[in-house]
């Protein structure tokens, strides 16, 4: 089978992702890769978790203090409606509609770099508010560390998936580049999955003491 | 291998092997670079048991030993080990699922170049400014503060090399899973493959602890971070966890593929199949979920309390049972058979009883209100020398000799052979054996000198003078090895006779794309089941026509090089002279994502090979 043959709405495969061999391998690759990502989130949850308020000084800012629930909670639904539009994304590239899948993960897109914009206006917050920095406590280092990896996460979601909206705009679906983004959004499910833990015990856990 | 090698000039040949993507060529490679490191890592051995040879000794100094110590442990585990038993993974798994590469081939060779960059970064630390000096743990408590560069060296060394590996895991997972030939059922893949596969899966969820451990010690280091700064409410233990939640996966990650290779020996050369196939699947695969349950036994003297201590102890003895189900099988295998003592069947018989003495040790070590005897006493260096050496050493000398006809289509030499195995295993017992005694006697590890009149005289000159008949043992084994090049006496497939499994059924080496045609498995041991029913070759399971291939690419080689740059920036960042570092980060960085971005936006479809040219090949035997 040539991979960048042209196809209809009726040739079009009931699971493109996996109808090549290079699809099926990448399809299995991400899904045992993301194995791997849980792990490493699990170790910078545990370290979160061992150092939480833990702090040199009595002056220095503890969870209760500093989180700030509405903020989280507009940024957890931006994020959590983008894993929706991923979907429909996903739906539409399933029905080999390339326009409106393009068009759910542009709206992907912007509700990521909306949350993303939050989160970085809420780290200066509390670097300017409270004094809670990377190095000021181990209790900063360790929730820079764990909310900065997963918003690392997030910005190199962006960029992957803009740049396979770019290189595949003029070309649409076909059997080499669907695997592509099926994978894009298992990953960007992925971030969210992880979110919800953040929003629980960062945030939640962190709100109550 | 065919008559296009042989028109190449020095300049094509490498330019082949550093964008290959082909799994036999990125064996090669694997197999070159640990082995260098191999050596490397018996020299550093070397200047150890010199310095203990005598008490009082002043060949090294104590700060040079702390350097030669760490990178001991820092390069056979990581530079040695790990891509020896890499190579053995992709000269072989492969080829006895009958598949005609790896599922990721691109990724095959970005973990080699990564392994590769991240090992030679490490070792460019002798040359920079001293290498790292804090053991091969590395404990935080330690490392922060070491002065100079050394353990920035580690921490961005292992971190490269470690990406890498998980690669590696993933596509051996997914290779296994995905791309085996019709009629290898899970319960039909030989032992190599299945100890690959549990591996693999180690590979997967041990490697991510690491990565953040690492994370966080360079960010202690580098960015002023607490993590492991008590004053500012940190926790040196934390980093302890996240290492040994590694560590002791990886000793299995280690042993199991060793167990795999002499699997696969025994059978062949006592000419019987495996004995209790089922069960050696089963205990592999309890190994290594109950590797994930012990990390703790590293740390009894660290004060987790009783409780947390008990657990730990008896999930550590509840290894030994699967263990026990394995040595047994390995037994019963040779029981009855028609034994043929070739070097890699000495190997086999002779790894039994010294990895047994290294599982009885660790038994011991395991009960933890004993291990606070031995904890950090030569009982513990001897031990684990015992399952490594005894172990993954010998598995891997196994087969490297077993398994080097196929990747290469010539026979080393069996009485050189015989001289490495008998001098090696006699200066293993030697070196070692004693230091279980030492240990006892109260010599401490990691210590650069001892003083006189204390007893330990005698057991450290033994131990030196074992070390000296290893060396020896690996100097005939260059030796072989270079004859053997030199004298490149074709071999046909299956040159040991006895061939078992589908890498026997295909010529040696097998053509860069195995099997001309899928074979078809119509049991346990394949080719065997063939050679039973009088055939000389497997049934094809498809019909010739058209292979699809996978393109060569640079881009494995400079993504790595970018990182490779980027972590010299990274390292002498927290030095406030220097004014480069931050370019050298992001001219690095750019290299890599560069590299990724064109991988991303370049379609790679690969190439076909047309089956006119397979028909060619006829007079080759390589069909399948």
């Amino acid at each position: 089978m040539q991979m960048d043959q042209k196809f209809t709405d009726t040739t079009w495969p009931a699971a493109p992702e996996k109808a090549t061999l290079e699809g099926k391998n990448k399809y299995l690759g991400f899904w045992l890769f993301l194995g791997g990502e849980t792990v490493l989130f699990a170790s910078l949850f545990a370290t979160y978790l061992a150092l939480k308020d833990k702090v040199p000084n009595a002056d220095a800012a503890l969870a209760k203090d500093i989180f700030d629930l509405p903020l989280t909670f507009v940024a957890t639904m931006l994020l959590l409606t983008s894993s929706l539009t991923s979907v429909y994304a996903m739906y539409h590239m399933k029905n080999h509609d390339f326009k409106r899948m393009q068009a759910w993960l542009v709206v992907t897109v912007l509700l990521g770099a909306g949350f993303l914009g939050l989160e970085i206006y809420e780290f200066n917050h509390y670097v300017h508010e409270f004094h809670h920095t990377f190095t000021s406590s181990a209790f900063g280092s360790a929730f820079y560390t764990l909310v900065g990896f997963h918003g690392a996460h997030v910005a190199f979601g962006l960029l992957w998936i803009t740049s396979l909206m770019l290189r595949n705009a003029g070309r649409g679906l076909n059997l080499y580049n669907a695997p592509k983004f099926y994978v894009a959004s298992l990953y960007w499910h992925f971030i969210d999955v992880v979110w919800v833990f953040i929003f629980t015990v960062v945030y939640l856990m962190g709100m109550v003491g | 291998m065919s008559t296009y090698a042989k028109k190449q000039g020095f300049g094509a040949t490498l330019w082949d092997y550093l964008t290959t993507v082909d799994h036999k060529k990125i064996a090669i490679l694997y197999l070159i670079a640990g082995g260098v490191f191999f050596v490397l890592g018996g020299l550093e051995a070397m200047f150890i048991r010199i310095q203990l040879a005598i008490p009082n000794n002043d060949f090294v100094s104590a700060g040079f030993y702390n350097e030669i110590l760490t990178m001991h442990g820092t390069t056979m585990i990581f530079l040695a080990a790990m891509p020896l038993v890499f190579a053995m993974m992709n000269a072989v798994v492969p080829l006895q699922i009958g598949a005609r590469d790896v599922a990721f081939p691109f990724l095959n060779s970005l973990g080699f170049w990564l392994f590769f960059f991240g090992g030679l970064f490490l070792n460019l630390s002798w040359f920079m400014g001293g290498a790292p000096d804090a053991g091969w743990t590395s404990y935080a408590s330690l490392s922060l503060h070491s002065p100079g560069h050394g353990v920035d060296f580690y921490i961005l060394g292992l971190q490269i090399s470690g990406l890498g590996t998980l690669i590696a895991g993933i596509n051996f997972l997914a290779t296994i899973i995905n791309m085996r030939t019709p009629g290898m059922t899970y319960m039909r893949m030989p032992l190599f493959t299945w100890s690959t596969f549990v591996v693999s899966a180690l590979i997967l969820f041990a490697f991510p602890p690491l990565t953040v451990g690492l994370v966080l010690l360079m960010f202690d280091r580098m960015f002023g971070s607490n993590f492991f700064d008590v004053a500012a409410g940190g926790n040196t233990i934390i980093w302890e966890h996240l290492f040994w939640i590694f560590g002791h996966p990886e000793v299995y990650i280690l042993i199991l593929p060793a167990f795999g290779i002499f699997s696969e020996i025994l059978a062949t050369f006592s000419r019987k199949r495996l004995f209790g196939y089922s069960s050696m699947v089963f205990a592999t695969v309890l190994i290594g979920f109950l590797g994930f349950m012990v990390w703790a036994h590293h740390m009894f003297t660290v004060g987790l309390g009783p409780i947390a201590n008990a657990i730990f102890a008896v999930a550590t003895m509840a290894i030994a049972v699967p263990t026990g189900i394995k040595i047994f099988n390995w037994l019963l295998t040779m029981w009855g058979g028609s034994v043929k003592f070739t070097v890699p069947m000495l190997y086999a018989v002779a790894f039994i009883p010294s990895f047994t003495m290294g599982g009885v040790t660790g038994i011991m070590n395991a009960v933890a209100p004993a291990d606070y005897i031995f904890h950090d006493t030569y009982f513990v260096v001897a031990h684990f020398h015992y399952v490594i050496v005894g172990g993954v050493v010998f598995g891997l000398l196994a087969g490297v000799t077993f398994y080097w006809p196929k990747m290469f289509g010539t026979m080393l030499n069996e009485t050189l052979g015989k001289i490495s195995f008998w001098t090696f295993l006699i200066g293993f017992h030697l070196t070692f054996f004693i230091q279980h005694f030492l240990g006892l006697m109260g010599m401490p590890r990691r210590i650069f000198t001892f003083l006189d009149n204390q007893g330990l005289n005698t057991g450290n000159m033994i131990s030196t003078v074992g070390a000296f008949f290893m060396a020896f043992a690996v100097i005939v084994l260059v030796i072989n090895i270079i004859i053997t090049s030199v004298k490149n006496v074709k071999v046909g497939n299956d040159p040991w006779g006895d061939g078992r499994t589908l890498e026997w059924a295909i010529s040696s080496p097998p053509p860069y794309y195995n099997f001309k045609q899928l074979p078809l498995v119509r049991g346990l041991d394949a080719y065997w089941v063939e050679k039973m029913d009088g055939k000389t070759e497997m049934t094809p399971a498809e019909p010739l026509g058209d292979i699809h291939m996978p393109n060569s690419s640079i881009l494995p080689l400079t993504t790595s090089l970018g990182l490779f740059v980027a972590a010299f920036g990274a390292l002498y960042n927290m030095d406030d002279d220097k004014t480069w570092t931050v370019p050298v980060i992001i001219i690095g960085l750019l290299i890599t994502l560069g590299s990724m971005l064109i991988r991303s936006i370049k379609d790679d479809h690969g190439y076909h090979i047309h089956k006119e040219e397979l028909t060619d090949d006829h007079d080759k035997g390589v069909k399948a």
